[in-house]
């Protein structure tokens, strides 16, 4: 098997860029659980990690958007924000080519994701590898589902881009450990930004985390603006991450609000078999 | 109305250290080589970020412009809470504000439940 982990987690701007506005308490606890995530996919040895984001514009825009992307390259540059707002410094990441290139010849057997041998890295992978990776010592191969530019790829495509990912993994001889991040709900970078709906999230990691995939399916875009704002699209990367896991369970490691952080900030893992 | 035009400017001045230093160097010639609005260029070129905000902008490309202008981000806020109430609902997009108790509030509340 060479999917050796999927799991999921926040990417939230604020967590690097706001950490000493939030409650003290929960944010370590919360931070605490991502540096755990780190030492979990380290103790998988893992070849690459996968991030599944939900990008913000660094690499695609309106003029020629792709529901579904895979970078191909030695190294990735970023993070894009400037380094006072996110706390973050830009750098290269490294990649690896050769093996980005084998996954992606598996995933395009089902579904036509665009490759990238250049990709800028924003808050959405960068958040999340500051914690996880934090000596830039895992090779990344970053990926993305569309969640920002309207009209987006339905749910049921980003399942399958999910086990297309599994599929292509299990295939090679190196080791995969894939993560997706996205908020839950959230009304990120409006005049709203803070507002977390707990309910549909817990409902919704409960799904997750039975990787219940029609329950999962069954959102519709209307709605899930409506409940959990622009920023609930980004479940498609979760529902990936779900998929990818081929029906293991899982576990929420970690989820509370944290308003200045602006979602209800997630760690949780599919538990899969060995 | 130039809403992608706008958008287009912003993801490429978020994102390319040659745009910024024409932006900072040459910011009029810069505006003029988009399909711009007066409106849009004075919104792009002050930065006013409450109208940009009511025109539609994608808070994403939006909030990663108010980083590079170094605005604070209480400020970010309150800039678009200001253009709001100057310009009146977000004219398009997605972005648009739905209501919110405010953070002080939120943390207040999730303060309490816990020590309930």
């Amino acid at each position: 098997m060479a999917l050796v982990y999927s799991g999921i987690c926040s990417h939230a701007p604020g967590i690097t860029g706001r950490p000493e506005r939030a409650d003290p308490v929960v944010r370590d606890a919360f931070l605490t659980a991502f540096r755990r995530m780190g030492d979990d996919i380290r103790a998988t040895r893992p070849d690459a990690l996968v991030v599944i984001a939900a990008e913000h514009f660094g690499n695609f825009f309106m003029n020629n958007m792709p529901s579904f992307a895979i970078g191909m390259a030695d190294f990735y540059e970023g993070p894009i924000e400037d380094e006072a707002f996110l706390r973050i410094k830009s750098r290269r990441v490294p990649g690896n080519k050769a093996l980005s290139r084998k996954l992606i010849e598996g995933v395009i057997q089902t579904v036509d994701v665009t490759y990238a041998e250049e990709w800028k890295l924003d808050h959405g992978i960068a958040v999340p590898l500051h914690f996880l990776t934090p000596d830039d010592d895992l090779p990344l191969i970053p990926a993305n589902i569309n969640c920002q530019g309207p009209p987006l790829a339905p749910l049921a495509r980003a399942w399958a881009f999910g086990e297309a990912l599994r599929r292509a993994a299990d295939a090679l001889p190196e080791r995969i450990a894939l993560v997706a991040t996205g908020g839950i709900s959230h009304w990120p970078a409006t005049p709203d930004s803070g507002k977390i709906n707990e309910a549909w999230d817990r409902d919704f990691l409960a799904r997750w985390a039975a990787n219940d995939r029609a329950a999962m399916l069954s959102y519709n875009d209307a709605d899930v603006y409506r409940d959990a704002g622009q920023g609930g699209f980004e479940i498609r990367t979760l529902i990936a991450a779900a998929a990818a896991a081929k029906g293991s369970q899982g576990i929420i490691d970690f989820y509370a609000p944290i308003p200045i952080f602006a979602v209800g900030c997630t760690v949780a893992h599919m538990t899969l078999a060995a | 109305m130039s809403l992608y035009y706008v958008q287009k400017l912003l993801y490429q001045l978020n994102r390319d250290p040659g745009t910024q230093k024409r932006f900072a160097e040459d910011r009029g010639g810069l505006l003029g080589e988009y399909n711009l609005t007066q409106e849009e260029r004075r919104a792009l070129a002050e930065p006013d970020i409450g109208l940009l905000y009511v025109l539609g902008v994608n808070g994403q490309l939006l909030m990663h412009y108010a980083a590079l202008h170094k605005i604070e981000w209480n400020a970010y806020l309150q800039a678009m809470r200001d253009g709001l109430a100057k310009h009146g609902p977000v004219r398009e997009g997605v972005y648009a504000a739905t209501g919110y108790e405010g953070i002080e509030a939120h943390d207040a509340r999730l303060r309490a439940r816990k020590e309930g």
